[in-house]
């Protein structure tokens, strides 16, 4: 079947299988792979992207679900050359990743977090992530950057 | 920013700037022209005969291109995957090591052995296939647990390996050890489990393999910590492809932690695969999938004892610890619950003798090897915990009776007796400003608040002390590693003055772009930006063992930084030309060469560029170029230390334990980036507190099925679960790494599991609870405080 949506600002439509996942979509139709899958049983958050403006698990949806939809990846945060978006400032500038693999779901999670609440208190943070496994990180400099990231945007709006 | 940023400072990681855009390049990622994707068809039962494995149904499905068994690989002389450690018994026999098929034939050992490789177009098309192959098992009983497995009668495993026992090894002196305890005023005693990990690097493995039938050149792109390993270890013992026809390529990884240290089944079925059928074959491990076939760690039952003068003084320790081996020899399996597990075992303490045995032993179960600390979190916890446990029945304050017993900083170089000679450290200064740091002084004051809530407050310390930087190939000979353990850096300076450093170790997430790039920058006087580091590919990089062992910085570190020397020696003899001096004379100094005692000089970037102009050399005696490598073999090991503390609230009600507090005082050498070393000790405290609160790999004893194969019944730390750390660094230099380095990557995770669980025993100890297995779980700690109670109440 034929689905469409706006991805990232763009218009697409992609010929899929009623049965594939948002993030197989995205990532091996598309083959846009900042978008990231960790697991099998929606339990670590690395597919976290946003549709129509909130955090979802890409692998908890099906294609279908998104026809018509308004989604965005990581890559649309800032693209490949652009000034980086003030929260993927904030991780590199705090130490908020190391292997990376977690990044993008946790930068899509922390900015759908900071839309609802422009100024989370390091337990929102913390609480928010829950879905949200970093293997190696220890969280402490993630709740730092999304600290710091929230303040960033705080300024800029 | 075109600024040398040297050592000692946090530059932003290069290597970031990919990876908050998305545009990591991990191997799930790589896509190859025509690629087939293939699916493994896994062992159902822990241990059965394969009486036939039908593959009729599955090659009958559209887009089906191959399915491939064990013994198709069999009756094509694939070997059995290699073992890089060889151990002997105290009897001088070497280990048992049967051998360990790609996939298995015959018999199956454990949930997830390998029976069968499906190819297809797609992955829907090979998922379906591979449930149309059909198994038929003759199940036999099975065996997962260490004490089961040794008992006469237990299911054996392999027919030729007596009572499963794969080796039964020892260190020490044990008529020493015993006579100690004969004279010994008091005699702690325990019996302890450390619980089996799985250490779940949040990327799952992955591999591609690529034959091209023109060229005869494989490529296999894979999730690994090591990838010219793989290439020696695969191609030479494995699948027999000679090195030069070889390529592998383990590009940004997602998380290593050990787990992708190991030359895994799947490499070599990809490559063999792709090898067979020309082109690519990608495989992309699930999740689940992950659960049963990336190597397990820890898994040890351990009896153990303390033997102590009337003054509190330790005398002796004996250990007896049964390890678990799981059903195959994984690639360093033997090696962590000996050569790594042992010669940690005095600690930082004076122990004048100590003897350890070792039964390492087969089970239906996934094959154990090395997680983040690899048999050294396993000694510092019996060590902690049997001091812990001595203090209290000795009634001393468990932090004097550490004092008491610490090697003082002016006895380093420190002979234990369990091999290891300690270079240099300083516990008492790390334990006494952790002390500080923890505020230990409050503490009573907390807990009496705490206890005015109906809650428990424990505080709880451990110190530690890790053998790092593996690993001096001399020694690691005398335990029986099969393979050196050096390191290589080669410094290419290109005709501007920029730099490329390739080098043998593996970046999954420690920062190395930037790290090495420091080292380059600081030595060299190059701007920091100027630096890229190489790595992760043979075809582009010298060979190099990779990264595990916390050795990258130690190892690597220490071969850049002789490389460097050599980059500057060559420009010195470029500079004694050009500018017509002495050799002796020329003098390099923050980017520059210049003659002694004048105000002839010659920059960094012109030797470079006139290295690649040589109009005028005198090439007898000066090749062109500017390019050098180093190997470099360490003499010792490094020796990081430190003392953590935590303090831990416990709700008698739900047996929830809670971390209010934790605090680390570390002793890791010469730090290159703080904010890197931060970013590792948080990392491996937070795994160090999965283990002791939430992490555990749970065998149905009976069937041997895996049962905490999820994320959903394996629980790792969550950002809701942790606080924040606090950390401070107490360095003494390493006398012999060339930068005073030791290395910091498993430091977190050896200090925290026994400082946690400290804490959790002394919250308890109004209830008499004096120790308390891993992990802490919210169930296992209320069971423990119903008990306990119900005990005391009888009493
Ligand atoms: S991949 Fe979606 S939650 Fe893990
Ligand atoms: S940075 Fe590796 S999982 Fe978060």
């Amino acid at each position: 079947m034929k689905i469409s949506f706006v991805l990232n600002d763009r218009p697409t439509t992609v010929e899929v299988e009623p049965s594939m996942l948002l993030s197989e979509v995205i990532r091996e139709t598309l083959s846009m792979t900042g978008t990231h899958v960790g697991c099998d049983t929606s339990q670590c958050g690395a597919c976290v992207v946003h549709v129509n403006g909130k955090s979802v698990k890409s692998c908890t949806l099906l294609a279908p679900a998104v026809e018509g939809a308004d989604i965005r990846t990581v890559e649309g945060l800032s693209g490949d050359t652009g000034p980086l978006h003030p929260m993927q400032q904030a991780f590199r500038d705090n130490h908020g990743l190391q292997c990376g693999f977690c990044t993008p779901g946790m930068l899509m999670a922390a900015l759908d977090l900071v839309s609802h609440n422009p100024d989370p208190a390091e337990s929102d943070i913390r609480e928010w992530l829950e879905g949200n496994i970093c293997r190696c990180t220890g969280y402490q400099n993630i709740v730092k950057s999304v600290i710091a990231g929230a303040a960033a945007m705080r300024q800029a709006s | 920013m075109s600024e040398v940023i040297g050592i000692g400072s946090s530059p932003k990681r290069k290597e970031d700037a990919r990876f908050v855009r998305g545009r990591g390049n991990y191997v799930a990622d790589i896509k190859r022209p025509n690629m087939l994707v293939g699916v493994f068809h896994r062992s159902e039962h822990a241990h059965a005969i394969l009486k036939s494995v039908d593959v009729s149904a599955a090659l009958a499905v559209p887009g089906v291109r191959a399915v491939f068994t064990g013994e198709d690989m069999k009756a094509d002389n694939v070997g059995g995957l290699p073992v890089g450690w060889g151990i002997k018994g105290k009897d001088g026999e070497p280990m048992k090591e049967p051998p360990h098929p790609p996939m298995a034939h015959g018999k199956v050992r454990y949930v997830g052995d390998a029976i069968a490789f499906v190819v297809a177009e797609t992955e829907e098309q090979a998922q379906a296939a591979s449930e149309l192959v059909v198994v038929d098992y003759e199940v036999l009983p099975a065996v997962v647990g260490l004490v089961d497995a040794l008992k006469p009668g237990a299911p054996a495993i392999y027919d030729e390996v007596e009572n499963n026992l794969c080796c039964d090894w020892h260190l020490g002196d044990a008529p020493a050890v015993e006579a100690a305890f004969r004279s010994a005023a008091h005699v702690a005693s325990i019996e302890l489990v450390n619980n089996r990990l799985i250490g779940n690097p949040l990327e799952p493995r992955a591999a591609i393999g690529e034959y091209d039938f023109a060229t005869g050149q494989y490529t296999l792109w894979t999730t690994s910590q090591f990838p010219h390993v793989v290439r020696l270890l695969m191609g030479e013992m494995v699948l027999h492809i000679p090195q030069h026809k070889l390529r592998v390529v383990a590009p940004d990884v997602g998380g290593g932690f050990g787990v992708k240290q190991f030359h895994y089944a799947e490499e070599a079925v990809v490559t063999w695969a792709a090898g067979r059928l020309g082109g690519a074959v990608k495989w992309v491990c699930q999740r689940s999938e992950g659960f049963v076939s990336d190597a397990h760690g820890r898994d040890h039952v351990t009896e153990a004892e303390l033997a102590l003068d009337e003054a509190g003084k330790f005398l002796a320790m004996r250990v007896k610890t049964l390890a678990n081996m799981g059903a195959y020899l994984s690639t360093f399996g033997p090696n962590i619950p000996t050569n790594l597990y042992a010669p940690l075992l005095s600690g930082v303490y004076v122990i004048p003798s100590i003897y350890c045995e070792v039964k390492c032993v087969f089970t239906n179960t996934v094959p154990v090897d090395a997680y983040r600390g690899a048999g050294r979190p396993e000694a510092t916890f019996v060590v902690e915990r049997l001091v812990d446990l001595a203090a209290r029945e000795m009634g001393i304050d468990k932090i004097e009776i550490r004092k008491r017993n610490m090697i003082s900083r002016e006895s380093y170089p420190y002979q234990t007796p369990v091999l290891v000679e300690y270079d240099s450290g300083d516990p008492r200064g790390c334990l006494d400003r952790a002390e500080v740091l923890a505020d230990v002084a409050g503490f009573e004051a907390r807990r009496a608040e705490a206890a005015s809530r109906g809650k428990y407050l424990g505080l709880g310390i451990s110190t530690y002390v890790e053998a790092c930087g593996l690993a001096p190939s001399r020694l690691a000979g005398q335990l029986g590693a099969r393979g050196g353990l050096y390191e290589s850096a080669t410094v290419r300076v290109h005709p501007s003055g920029v730099v490329t450093v390739l080098i043998g170790t593996h970046n999954h997430g420690q920062g190395h772009e930037t790290t090495f790039a420091q080292i380059v920058s600081d030595h060299l006087g190059v701007p920091f930006e100027d630096v890229s580091i190489v790595c992760g590919d043979t075809d582009r990089v010298q060979f190099g063992m990779g990264t595990y062992g916390s050795r990258s910085l130690v190892v690597g570190g220490a071969a850049l930084a002789k490389a460097n020397d050599k980059v500057i020696l060559k420009g010195r003899k470029i500079a004694a030309h050009q500018l017509e001096a002495a050799l002796d004379d020329i003098i390099f100094e923050k980017g520059e060469f210049s003659v002694a005692g004048t105000d002839r000089k010659k920059s960094f970037v012109e030797i470079a560029g006139s290295a690649y102009v040589p109009f005028d050399y005198p090439l007898e005696t000066l090749e062109p170029g500017l390019e050098e490598q180093a190997f470099y073999d360490p003499v010792n090991f490094t020796y990081p230390g430190g003392a953590h503390f935590a303090e831990v609230e416990i709700d008698p009600e739900t047996g929830v334990v809670t971390i209010m507090r934790y605090t680390a005082v570390d002793d890791v050498g010469t730090v290159i980036n703080p904010m890197i070393v931060h970013g590792q000790l948080h990392g491996g405290i937070a795994q160090g507190i999965g283990q002791a609160l939430f992490e555990h790999g749970v065998y149905d004893q009976t069937s041997g099925q895996l049962l905490s194969g999820s994320f959903m019944d394996y629980c790792m730390p969550r950002a809701d679960n942790l606080p924040n750390f606090l950390l401070e660094q107490h360095s003494t230099t390493c006398t012999h790494t060339p930068m005073g380095v030791k290395g910091c990557g498993e430091c977190g995770t050896i200090g925290s599991p026994a400082a946690i669980i400290s804490a959790v025993v002394d919250a308890l100890k109004p209830l008499g609870v004096s120790h308390v297995d891993m992990p802490a779980t919210p169930n296992h700690i209320w069971n423990i405080i119903r008990s306990s109670s119900a005990r005391l109440a009888a009493e």
